[in-house]
């Protein structure tokens, strides 16, 4: 069983994002770089089932160098090798069909990915690689079993929860609570080091779309604080005020 | 460019976030839109001609009442094809989520989902605004080629009739193949008779403020007054006191409803990026340090206990 996870590297949930180059970039200064909280259920669900079943797992991230630290937390986490597409993610059609040619010269029973990157909120890539492949796609699996080659998960609906079956293989789009995030152990981390990470080249994935720029929402104005014995008081502001009741 | 809109019914009566979808729609083709309805028979599509719609393909299947996003997208795309529609929106929910991808794959087209507005609709220069880095910025975002599929997000337009029309509906059977059944339905979990959270306009949430879930009947006492869809805080879902769908933020659900209500929820960097866009925020909190209060437009600085049922009353004497 070969489970490929693909990971983003994207600021910490808590860091302040502000752009340079006349806003159309992310502006790295100050900002700890994180395996994307999604992307991070993936892994914990992969690691998780070679625990269980035995698996090699491989993470694979489009990105340069900057991103091997996050690479090395991965495999310090629990993955056997890694990958890295030398390339700068832009667009996710780009990212798709990097990961999906690589996927096809390196056959997988099953690709992990998270929901969405907390950076482009894009939430595409895993349908976009599932329909290049010829493989079916599901997003966002919150629960996924194997027993053989036939997988059962549960994946979110508007106000609930679906329960499908589907065979090996696919891409699935993970999040909580598929697995528990894991923290890597000082084993892990000793370990990470030597493990194989292959860096290959830009095969020269087309961009579809592009950022033209960045900008920031307008600063909140200060809160209007109402008496709590006066409660009340707060309905009648936001049905003549706010108008939104 | 020739525009298509995919629009979901519920109870008979079409979805909010369609005619947010087909006003933006509008937007891109000055023509009326057409639209391709996942409705039962028997479906009164009249109404929508208000909005500007000429023209709906009804797909009358009622294997596409709840449709996976496989056999969705490869009827999409042969619908843009027979009408050779060139920009196909869809109301971003998880399943078009999932959809416009494949969708976008199938026909060539550029796609971007989380769309806010649409800046430029000239081909060759499509440029939409899409909220990124979970709400804390904007994305100017150009689209090359000459086809778009996008996802647009709920309550990012105020919805407005358009030039009317009468409108023509043709039933359309689009042709499936087995692979796009892989994924089986066995069953499915859903709330009923509740007004759902992604689709709210009003959610009342509680955090761990709330101590229990034995106290959430002041929660849902509020929310029942207002006609709210009730929403928590993660820790709250983790410990069980509330089911996973309703719990909002970064990993959970991301709402955009016109009022938000924390209540006893601190304003964690985590919950406030599934809330940020809401029209309005309140916050309820006794501790006037609470970083909810930064984020919000009204607070009440005060015991959720003692507050909750006096808005609630405050609220049924509005009514
Ligand atoms: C990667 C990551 C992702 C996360 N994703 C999410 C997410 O999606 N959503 C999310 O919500 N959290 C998320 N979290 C957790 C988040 O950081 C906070 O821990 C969580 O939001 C806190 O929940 P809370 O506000 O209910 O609880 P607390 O922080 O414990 O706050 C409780 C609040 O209730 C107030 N209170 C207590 N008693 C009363 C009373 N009687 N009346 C009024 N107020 C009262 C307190 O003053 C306090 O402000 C995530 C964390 C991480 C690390
Ligand atoms: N640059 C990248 N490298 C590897 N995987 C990625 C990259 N970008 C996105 N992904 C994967 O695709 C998922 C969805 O990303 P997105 O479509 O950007 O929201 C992420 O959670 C990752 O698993």
């Amino acid at each position: 069983m070969k489970i490929l996870v693909c990971i983003t590297h994207v600021p910490d949930t808590v860091s302040k994002i502000t752009f340079s180059d006349n806003n159309t970039r992310l502006n790295p200064a100050g900002i700890q770089f994180i395996i994307g909280p999604y992307d991070d259920y993936a892994l914990a669900r992969a690691v998780e089932i070679k625990e269980a079943n035995g698996a090699q797992v491989t993470v694979l991230n489009v990105g340069k160098a900057d991103t091997e630290p996050t690479i090395r937390k991965a495999l310090a986490i629990g993955a056997d090798d890694a990958v890295r597409i030398d390339v700068e993610p832009q667009d996710a059609f780009q990212v798709a069909r990097l990961i999906a040619d690589y996927v096809k010269a390196n056959p997988f029973d099953l690709v992990l990915m998270g929901r969405e990157s907390i950076d482009y909120n894009g939430g595409l890539v895993h349908g976009l690689v599932g329909e290049l492949l010829g493989w079916p796609s599901v997003s966002p699996v919150m629960k996924l079993d194997l027993n053989g080659t036939t997988a059962t998960m549960a994946k979110e609906v508007e106000g609930g929860k679906e329960y499908v079956e589907l065979t090996l293989p696919f891409v699935a789009g993970c999040q909580e609570p598929i697995a528990e995030w894991k923290i890597p152990n000082m084993r892990g981390i000793m370990s990470a080091r030597t493990k194989p990470l292959q860096v290959l080249a830009d095969t020269g994935a087309a961009l579809s779309s592009e950022v033209t720029s960045f900008d920031l929402p307008p600063a909140k104005s200060a809160v209007k604080i109402i008496p709590s014995d006066a409660a009340e008081q707060l309905i009648n502001l936001l049905h003549t005020e706010a108008k939104v009741i | 460019m020739k525009t298509l809109v995919f629009v979901e019914f519920e109870a008979g009566k079409v979805k909010k976030s369609a005619l947010e979808a087909i006003c933006f729609g509008r937007q891109i083709a000055a023509g009326p839109v057409a639209v391709v309805a996942a409705a039962p028979a028997g479906t009164d599509f009249a109404p929508l001609g208000a909005y500007g719609v000429d023209q709906v393909l009804h797909i009358a299947d009622p294997g596409f009442d709840m449709p996976e996003a496989q056999p969705l997208a490869t009827a999409l795309a042969q619908a843009a094809s027979q009408l050779g529609a060139d920009a196909i929106l869809l109301p971003k929910t998880s399943l078009t989520d999932a959809t416009a991808p494949r969708l976008a794959a199938k026909l060539g087209a550029a796609v971007a989902s989380n769309v806010m507005a649409i800046v430029d609709a000239t081909p060759g220069n499509f440029t939409v605004k899409r909220s990124v880095f979970t709400g804390k910025a904007f994305a100017q975002t150009r689209l090359a080629g000459g086809k778009v599929v996008l996802t647009i997000k709920k309550n990012s337009i105020d919805v407005a009739e358009g030039n009317a029309s009468a409108v023509s509906v043709e039933t359309f059977a689009p042709s499936i193949p087995a692979s796009d059944h892989a994924v089986k339905r066995i069953s499915v979990e859903k709330a009923t008779g509740q007004v759902l959270l992604p689709d709210a306009e009003i959610v009342v949430s509680g955090g761990r403020g709330m101590k229990g879930p034995e106290n959430w009947g002041l929660i849902q006492d509020l929310a029942d007054a207002l006609g709210a869809a009730t929403g928590c805080s993660k820790p709250v879902s983790d410990m069980d006191w509330r089911p996973h769908h309703e719990h909002v933020g970064q990993t959970g659900i991301k709402v955009s409803p016109n009022l938000y209500i924390a209540v006893g929820i601190s304003g964690a960097i985590q919950h406030v990026a599934g809330i940020n866009s809401s029209k309005v925020i309140v916050a309820i909190n006794k501790d006037p340090e609470a970083p909810i209060f930064k984020v919000a437009d009204y607070g009440i600085v005060g015991d959720a206990f003692e507050v909750l049922p006096k808005l609630t009353a405050a609220v049924k004497n509005l009514n």
